[in-house]
């Protein structure tokens, strides 16, 4: 061969392609928006952009046949501009829509918008792998705050989401807060619980088998029925113990669900304790041991500071698992973001459901960035 | 003193240490010596209570350390293992400062006592005390432990095979060291290995264990010329026990005083070994010997092979 090819296929252009695909099969799909004449009923379908969207995709497919870096670089904008694009072109036309329209019109997003702005976010988020930390951070930032500016002046309001929002924000604020409790709640009695029974298991080795298989029995349970499954439980305490029952202890609320929450934790915090113990070298055990350390001190500046990065890793698995686990505690009446779920379906309200659905991804999203964040610390100065 | 009475010790049904009773005395460096599943660690380990043992005493200074507190039995004993140990999170001094910091010594005089230790284990390259434990060469590594096993100047050092993981030339150099700061300082060492040459350079005495028990105690010099049993004898080299005696010995305990020889000197100091070399290299079977830069005598071929020396 005497010259490189001109068109050069490659290998790590798969994802691209069938992103293209699905993004494409977005474009095409009747219902970017739909409009409706109020917030309960279904609307009728509407894509203005089928040709510009499509153009866009069929723009992703050609760079990637293109081997060069300018190519590449193309392919990052173009993504960029999905994920920052989309939303500001539905706020537009919902906007437009809105102009000639009753007061109790809802443009809902459509399931072509939601198809594409994910393939979009996905072109981005592989079109980044590879790339220095800084710029994957700061890329996503960007279109953040792109979106966020966007939104500070009035672009996304015609949208019924944000109507939605805005018409819901005190009882939204409420559920936000009792979502974060009960997570927070659970997290910290899961530590306090599972990290010390971590502990005992590694150092015991005897339980291990019977007490992580029990945990994981637990884990098969599906979330509503131990919910349902503790509600006569507690109703029965908060009725023997009438102290607990002032204290808001009940068959339904709070304690019950971070109970049942807190049952789920527990594997994943036992079993990353005992990871993070192992992850200590024997010999620096039996150094510290030998140079006189009591079992505190042995614990405290040896067997935290060198298994914390596993036990971290664990706490944020169990993080992002109890924020997704917490939205079935509503039912019994624990609260939380939940709650605009539930009552949505409820209702027929699909914008509050999808509300509810949102802001529970994005807090988990949030939270796992929080604690990816503090595991580069450690790592970082390790 | 360490005093081992009467030390029995049995993992499950099989006995490691079969009624044992030895004495260290203050300042002597005692090497405990013997193939591997002798139970030699282990004895050691009964020292600070590692391994807690089944019957007897073990006492230090006549007081038996299982009526010790063991944190503070161990703060007072020195602490060496081939596999090392140090903390990776921690830096070299902060690895050396362990033990002063557990006896919660004030902050100036960690940082003296640091400083002396670098420079007694020849660490001092600028920037040393602000390594991590990974930067470092295996040596390195373990003059770091050795320095963290002195750092609070315990009157006992245990050390289990510390250099068994080196190259021979680290090896020797770390014996070196180590030889120096037992005799400036006259800390008690007990010093388990399982290789002859070192415990013959190391030791002032030598104990041979084989099975759990102590076969035979004594010099260097002792277990060479008057091996207990064959066993002793198979384990000190056999025939070439003759070659391992070259090592202990001194040219200036075997010259001929006085007399003349041509070539280059060898040291008055040096090993009948390093004079052997010196023949063999310079292709003569006599030289000159020299004390402080002064002819003091001859080193004749004959006197090695003969008995005399």
């Amino acid at each position: 061969m005497k010259a490189r090819p001109a068109l050069l296929i490659d290998a790590t252009a798969l994802p691209v392609w069938v992103l293209s695909v699905i993004g494409l099969a977005a474009a095409c799909l009747p219902a970017f928006l739909r409009i409706a004449p109020n917030r309960l009923l279904s609307g009728e379908a509407l894509n203005p952009h089928a040709w510009l969207l499509a153009g866009g995709w069929l723009a992703v497919v050609v760079c990637s046949f293109v081997a060069v870096p300018a190519a590449r670089r193309a392919l990052v904008a173009l993504a960029w501009a999905g994920v920052v694009g989309f939303p500001l072109l539905a706020g537009l036309d919902a906007r437009d829509v809105l102009t000639h329209a009753s007061p109790f019109t809802r443009v809902q997003l459509g399931a072509g918008f939601w198809l594409g702005w994910l393939a979009a976010a996905l072109l981005l988020l592989d079109r980044l792998r590879g790339m220095r930390r800084a710029w994957q951070a700061g890329t996503w930032i960007a279109a953040l705050a792109a979106i966020v500016v966007a939104s500070m002046t009035g672009a996304f309001d015609g949208l019924s989401l944000v109507r939605e929002w805005q018409a819901q924000r005190a009882p939204f604020a409420a559920a936000l807060s009792e979502h974060l409790r009960l997570a927070a709640a659970t997290l910290v009695l899961a530590l306090a619980c599972g990290a010390p029974l971590g502990w005992w298991v590694w150092r015991t080795g005897r339980a291990n088998g019977a007490l992580v298989g029990a945990l994981a029995f637990l884990q098969t349970v599906p979330s509503l029925a131990l919910f349902a499954l503790l509600i006569a439980p507690f109703a029965w305490l908060a009725h023997a113990w009438p102290a607990l029952g002032a204290l808001g202890f009940g068959g339904t609320g709070a304690a019950p669900a971070i109970f049942a929450l807190l049952l789920y934790a527990l594997l994943p915090v036992v079993r990353y304790t005992v990871a993070g113990l192992d992850a200590v070298p024997d010999d620096a055990r039996e150094a510290a041991r030998g140079l006189g350390m009591s079992r505190a001190q042995l614990l405290w500046s040896v067997q935290l500071p060198l298994g914390w990065p596993v036990l971290l890793a664990g706490v944020r698995i169990v993080a992002v698992q109890t924020i997704g686990l917490a939205a079935v505690a509503a039912l019994i009446g624990a609260g939380g973001l939940g709650r605009f779920v539930f009552l949505g379906i409820g209702q027929g309200a699909m914008d509050m459901v999808l509300l509810g659905t949102l802001a529970i991804i994005v807090l988990a999203l949030a939270v796992d960035l929080l604690f990816q964040g503090l595991l580069a610390l450690t790592e970082h100065r390790a | 003193m360490i005093e081992f009475d009467h030390v029995h010790k049995r993992f499950g049904g099989h006995v490691v240490i079969d009624d044992l009773s030895l004495r260290i005395g203050s300042g002597e460096f005692f090497v405990l010596v013997g193939p591997s599943g002798s139970g030699k660690s282990t004895l050691l380990r009964t020292v600070n209570r590692l391994v807690p043992i089944d019957a007897g005493q073990v006492r230090i200074d006549g007081e038996d350390v299982a009526t010790r507190d063991v944190e503070i039995l161990r703060r007072g004993i020195g602490y060496a293992i081939q596999s090392v140990g140090l903390f990776p999170h921690r830096t070299v001094a902060e690895n050396i400062a362990t033990v002063p910091r557990l006896l919660h010594w004030p902050e100036h005089e960690i940082r003296a006592r640091t400083t002396e230790l670098l420079a007694l284990l020849r660490l001092d390259e600028p920037g040393m005390e602000a390594r991590y434990p990974h930067t470092l060469s295996g040596g390195q590594q373990q003059r770091v432990g050795v320095a963290r096993a002195l750092a609070a100047r315990p009157r006992i050092v245990l050390m289990d095979e510390p250099f068994g993981a080196l190259d021979p030339l680290t090896r020797e150099s770390l014996q070196a060291s180590l030889k120096a700061i037992q005799r400036d300082t006259g800390t008690t060492i007990l010093f388990v290995t399982h290789d002859m040459d070192e415990a013959f350079g190391l030791g002032d005495r030598v104990g041979l264990m084989l099975d759990g028990g102590l076969v035979q105690v004594g010099s260097p010099l002792e277990l060479l010329h008057a091996p207990a049993d064959d066993r002793v004898r198979d384990f000190v080299g056999g025939a070439r026990a003759r070659l391992r005696e070259l090592a202990i010995r001194t040219v200036g305990d075997n010259m001929r005083r006085g007399e003349h020889a041509d070539g280059d000197p060898v040291d008055a100091a040096a090993s009948l070994q390093d004079a052997l070399a010196a023949m063999l290299a310079q292709g003569r079977d006599r030289l000159p010997v020299q004390a402080h830069d002064e002819r003091v005598g001859a080193i004749v071929l004959a006197d090695l092979v003969s008995r005399r020396a």
